[in-house]
């Protein structure tokens, strides 16, 4: 029988949270990394007992880590615990929790400033990986979204990072600024159908698209306004919250702003606003129904300065036409008092026949539905902030 | 024998108790005491100090016989009771919080 293995990252550690296929009966096993921000954990689509997790620490930095057993068991796996250092050779054996900026001549890019909350120019520092995103078809192959903004792959199961440098060189780097979390890459959308091409978005700085595996980097923010910018409509510098393709259709994206849901029909090169009839368009995370690709979901939030529900009702929009027309999903989720917010990477999809739906809160609370989203019931109510939720749909 | 006091997060990071212990020979001094805790526990690389600048973390101290060190030049060497293991070299997160 079928089951489903959810992946949360919070601020205080990694819970894996698994069901059977009828998804009514949860276990809650952790806390892994107890006391660490776990910004995400992702599981490989060709190998789901390969998970990797973002494991960060103001104090203590950034580490990556790897499970080979869907989380029973986790390693940092450059850098096993008793092995040296070295290869008998003398080289040095590659380092998993290492993330530094290609400046090389040969393959790298000069490193640059970005502009700073005041406007100002800002030096360019790693801080941590927000996302983890693992090949399509090697699970030794992962891609890492990181602050300050940037795009990572590891080819050897996360023992060693290179950056994919023509990203961050692109040239508009010194308009791209911070959001309120920090200056990250937060979203990479790996198209199924075109090996070579990804999908990524930055806050703020928008939405950029590769067609040659990572080498060269376009934005595609036409048709965005953002009044928070001096030029609405400019080129860079829009505080995209997620984005969310379709497998079977990779050429829609769908995407949160920080103001607006949008929506592009030619792989970003042009978008439309589809906020429709939402309470209120600002938003974190966004994300499609597995097998119906014109199914979207969004969590309105009051506002920039106001991360809450509007009217403290917790409500899930869910569009069936693809945006513009969009209804409140309610059953089961708190409609009085309710102030918790749901972060971009907290909200995710499983692919069984009736399609599961499931989101966690800043107040830590996990809430499931198995019918779409027609109805919710919590998993766990008390887990640290939730910062990510990811589903595996196990066979 | 040089006695290395661990916060707890590295503790775990490298699977230790509270305290470790390393054999130095030469002057002992934050940078050789660093470079060898490396070396045994090579996931603790970058915890402690960036991978590049090799610059102590910002949120990251030492103290040692008391007093605080973490400003002092890497290359500084330390007092005998560090050399001797009378007294351990103190690794401390800030309290910052959290």
């Amino acid at each position: 029988m079928s089951g489903i293995r959810l992946l949360v990252g919070t601020r205080k550690g990694a819970f894996v949270l698994t069901s059977d296929g009828k998804r009514e009966k949860w276990k809650v096993d952790g806390p892994h990394f107890a006391g660490w921000e776990i910004y995400h954990v992702k599981g490989s689509p060709v190998d789901p007992n390969r998970l990797y997790a973002s494991q960060t620490s103001a104090w203590f930095g950034q580490i990556i880590q790897r499970s080979d057993d869907g989380g029973k068991t986790w390693i940092q796996p450059g850098t096993p615990p008793g092995e040296p250092t070295t290869t008998p050779e003398g080289m040095a054996k590659g380092e998993s929790n290492k993330f530094v900026y290609d400046t090389s001549p040969k393959t790298g890019k000069p490193l640059t400033t970005h502009m700073w909350y005041d406007g100002t120019q800002h030096p360019w520092e790693f801080k941590r990986v927000w996302h983890l995103e693992p090949s399509l078809t090697d699970p030794n192959h992962v891609y890492a979204g990181v602050e300050d903004a940037a795009l990572f792959e590891s080819k050897n199961g996360g023992e060693s990072w290179q950056e994919l440098a023509g990203l961050r060189g692109h040239g508009t780097g010194p308009k791209w600024q911070p959001g309120a979390g920090g200056m990250c890459l937060h979203s990479i959308l790996l198209d199924p159908k075109n090996r070579q091409r990804i999908f990524i978005a930055i806050s703020a700085a928008g939405a950029f698209r590769t067609d040659d595996g990572g080498k060269s980097w376009k934005p595609i923010n036409q048709g965005l306004h953002s009044q928070y910018i001096p030029d609405p409509h400019a080129e860079v510098g829009h505080c995209v919250h997620h984005i969310a393709i379709h497998p079977s259709r990779p050429n829609t994206l769908f995407m949160q702003k920080h103001w607006d849901v949008m929506r592009s029909d030619d792989a970003g090169d042009s978008w439309r606003e589809v906020s429709g009839n939402l309470p209120s368009d600002f938003g974190f995370p966004i994300d499609i129904h597995a097998h119906e690709p014109d199914t979207i979901y969004v969590v309105p939030i009051k506002s920039d300065s106001e991360h809450f529900p509007p009217d403290g009702k917790l409500r899930v929009y869910r569009s069936r036409t693809g945006g513009d027309e969009w209804e409140e999903l309610t059953k089961g989720l708190p409609q009085r008092d309710c102030y918790v917010n749901v972060l971009r990477d907290a909200m995710t999809v499983d692919s069984l026949d009736s399609c599961g739906v499931y989101f966690g809160t800043t107040g830590g609370q996990v809430y499931a539905s198995t019918n779409a989203g027609d109805s919710w019931n919590p998993i766990v109510r008390d887990l640290p902030a939730v910062l990510s939720v990811e589903a595996q749909t196990l066979p | 024998m040089i006695r290395v006091v661990l916060p707890h997060h590295l503790r775990t990071l490298a699977h230790v108790g509270s305290e470790v212990e390393l054999e130095l020979n030469g002057q002992i001094t934050q940078r050789t005491i660093l470079d060898a805790l490396e070396a045994k526990y090579p996931m603790l690389r970058g915890t402690i100090r960036d991978h590049v600048t090799q610059k102590r973390r910002a949120f990251v101290r030492f103290f040692v016989c008391g007093e605080d060190v973490s400003h002092d030049p890497a290359d500084t060497p330390l007092p005998e009771a560090i050399v001797t293991g009378t007294e351990p070299f103190f690794i401390m997160g800030a309290i910052a919080g959290g």
